[in-house]
């Protein structure tokens, strides 16, 4: 059978959300991949200009719903730091523990989707109920599964009590208990290495030169880690937590360091649980944010997540702009994928757990037929929306 | 009379009638089996603890909307499930359970049917190849070679180790060869294994986890089925289930000493192997991840086949020193 292209995506069983890849396939071989992406696109950074600071806050956590409580603190913070306020440690705590719970949601959900792309759903199903461990504990802090709604300007909105202490504790020791069986399942069960080992492989060369990020970037030996190399919240002098590299460069790596890593969170939780330092969760924030910008950045599950806030002395911002650590992996991504078999597209694909519409922001659209693009600015949009609908017969 | 007998014979038992409701049942205990080792609870509401899930499953997709894609071929499009799911079903006829043609050889337990059974339950495999490539889709088309490759994987190996008891038992013919383990029940453990191997290959043949690469979903769509809808698709997972029921009876028949007593004692005795079998295939379903293609022929070659033609020179062995 001679190269024929196999398109994956926008819709197809082994994505989650739309992309679309393009691969070059002869039979089973990867000989090229290639990717378009803008198929989730949401005008977020835009719709962010247009409200105040406060409503950001809740916009910007919807960006994604696995790691929502990533890009609230990251925006917060920035914010804070432009507002020159200085939240209390125990609000600084509270905001790591949210970060480390939803690493180890996310981390535990990782690994269930990373069985069911190789057809081992055992895994997936034991890795996911013991998952709701941890959501029912991010239910009883904030009232949610999902979009904590925890940080706010100065702080986080909700304090701890001892029960809650108390149960979160519980929780961590039961998940700790069950995490080292799913580390050796995941490195040792002959089929699962089979599929997993020598696959998608990054050295660590690339992995610099193309530029991946998190548990990616560290699976590939690059010990890079925002928490530890530019600590923010609570992180650098007062939580101590190793960062965990592996040499493989494989997915088989990238689910090792993935595990070790909920290891390390669990032992976070722990150290803040009990270390709790007394006092105010939050302290007042100024509607109005003085001119000025800024670059916040935090780990998220997947890697660095970056905002930039520009200021202009008004209660909305300039300008925001997200980068979620998925763009950072899409090129590793392309290089591990080529040269592979097509059976290995969707492991390699959910090895950097993607998350595309943190991902997507604008695409631009050439008409085949004419050659053409076009870009149009915020004001000829608006207007030819009223246009569009004036000639339907549509009044606004 | 014997007219009525050979009506019964297809359209009853072991013909259409019980094959449909039979395979139904096994769908739901593989179902139920695979969620209890996932630690789920299964199909619980369509009938006592979701017993009639299958059947509702079934008639639902009979009436759904049936597409047939406009660039294939149509005839050969709407031929192919019909012709696989009578493969499967007449080949469910050769099973040796109802003993009134156990002294008599007729038209449904003959010398050589062992190779007919084997060769009827081939066929599906390239059917599935023809519905992949008639579909004219990309992933349609990948998950019929892949059809193609795996049958090339586990088809030797398959017939290798059922030829393991036939050389036992001296015969061709499924019922002598159930007849001969009945009557020499610890010969059954020489035959080990022959029916390791045997269903390993069978799993293999169904296309379940860890050889359901044809119509791995995360990465050829629905494999050969993905242009398939409606009551074709309806056929084709019937046939699936059907092909379960079949294969288990025939490792049965072949490797466990086959349905003895006559009509009720023989059928108690269908049931309870064609579940032992059901239950490792659920088994292995379940503590296993998908292989890769080449990682299966690999596989195949390397352990599977020179496993069976182990079993064939010990059985030969000990038909030579044994009197």
């Amino acid at each position: 059978m001679s190269t024929f292209i196999l398109p994956v995506g926008p819709q197809h069983p082994a994505l989650k959300e739309p992309t679309s890849f393009r691969f070059l396939v002869d039979g089973e071989t990867v000989v090229d991949a290639d990717l378009r992406l803008g198929y989730n696109h949401r005008g977020i950074e835009k719709g962010c200009e247009e409200r105040t600071y406060i409503q950001d806050l809740y916009l910007l956590e919807r960006v994604c719903g696995i790691c929502s409580n990533v890009h609230m603190t990251v925006f917060a913070q920035g914010v804070e730091k432009l507002m020159g306020i200085e939240p209390p440690k125990r609000g600084l705590f509270i905001r790591c523990l949210m970060g480390e719970l939803e690493r180890v949601h996310s981390h535990l959900l990782w690994l269930g989707v990373a069985g069911h792309e190789v057809g081992f759903d055992t895994f997936f199903m034991y890795t996911w109920r013991d998952r709701e461990i941890v959501e029912d504990i991010l239910e009883m802090i904030s009232g949610n599964r999902v979009n904590y709604g925890m940080q706010t300007f100065g702080g986080v909105r909700r304090d701890l009590d001892e029960m809650q202490i108390k149960k979160t504790l519980e929780g961590i020791a039961a998940l700790k208990a069950r995490t080292p069986y799913y580390l050796n399942i995941g490195a040792t069960e002959p089929t699962l290495v089979a599929r997993i080992s020598g696959v998608g492989v990054l050295p660590k060369a690339k992995a610099l030169e193309l530029n991946a990020a998190g548990p990616t970037a560290r699976a590939s030996g690059v010990d890079f880690d925002v928490r530890k190399d530019d600590p923010y919240a609570g992180f650098g002098e007062h939580i101590p937590f190793n960062i965990v590299t592996d040499e493989g460069g494989d997915v088989l790596a990238r689910v090792v360091v993935r595990a070790k890593e909920l290891m390390e969170s669990y032992n976070i939780c722990e150290f803040i649980l009990k270390n709790l330092p007394a006092g105010e969760v939050r302290v007042k924030a100024p509607r109005k944010v003085p001119e000025g910008e800024i670059i916040s950045r935090a780990e998220a599950q997947r890697g660095e997540c970056i905002h930039y806030i520009r200021s202009n002395g008004t209660d909305k911002p300039d300008r925001v702009k997200v980068r979620a650590p998925t763009l950072a992996n899409w090129p590793a991504t392309l290089y591990m994928l080529r040269g592979g078999y097509v059976a290995d597209i969707p492991i390699v694909m959910a090895a950097i757990d993607p998350c595309l519409s943190c991902t997507d922001r604008m695409a631009i659209v050439t008409d085949v037929r004419r050659g053409s693009e076009q870009v149009m600015d915020w004001e000829t949009l608006r207007q030819h929306g009223i246009e569009f609908y004036h000639k339907r017969g549509i009044k606004l | 009379m014997d007219i009525l007998k050979v009506f019964l014979y297809i359209l009853v038992y072991p013909g259409l009638l019980f094959l449909f409701v039979y395979s139904t049942f096994v769908e739901w205990v593989d179902r139920k089996l695979y969620a209890k080792f996932q630690n789920r609870m299964g199909p619980m509401h369509t009938g006592s603890h979701g017993l009639l899930q299958p059947i509702a499953d079934f008639v639902k997709l009979m009436a759904k909307e049936d597409i047939v894609p406009r660039a294939c071929d149509k005839g050969l499009f709407n031929a192919v499930p019909i012709f696989a799911l009578a493969a499967v079903l007449t080949s469910g006829l050769l099973l040796p359970v109802w003993h009134f043609t156990k002294g008599i050889e007729s038209a449904t337990s003959f010398q050589g049917d062992i190779i007919v059974m084997a060769y009827l339950l081939a066929l599906p495999t390239f059917a599935y190849f023809l519905a992949g490539w008639t579909s004219t889709s990309m992933y349609a088309m990948l998950g019929g070679v892949r059809v193609l490759t795996l049958l090339f994987a586990y088809e030797v190996p398959m017939f290798l180790a059922i030829l393991s008891p036939a050389v036992m038992a001296g015969s061709w013919r499924l019922a002598d060869i159930a007849a001969y383990f009945q009557a020499h029940p610890l010969h059954m453990l020489f035959n080990l294994i022959g029916f390791a191997v045997g269903v390993v290959a069978l799993q293999a043949k169904l296309e379940r986890v860890p050889f359901d690469i044809p119509h791995a979903e995360t990465e050829v769509v629905g494999g050969a089925f993905t242009e398939y809808s409606g009551r074709k698709l309806a056929m084709f997972r019937l046939l699936a289930d059907v092909q379960m029921v079949v294969g288990a009876g025939f490792i049965a028949a072949l490797f466990l000493g086959g349905f003895p007593g006559g009509l009720i004692p023989g059928f108690i005795w269908f049931v309870i192997k064609t579940l032992a079998i059901v239950f490792i295939l659920s088994a292995m379903r379940a503590v296993t991840a998908r292989i890769r293609i080449d990682q299966m022929v690999a596989f195949s070659w390397q352990y599977l086949a020179p496993l069976a033609l182990l079993q064939l020179v010990i059985v030969i062995f000990i038909k030579g020193y044994m009197p």
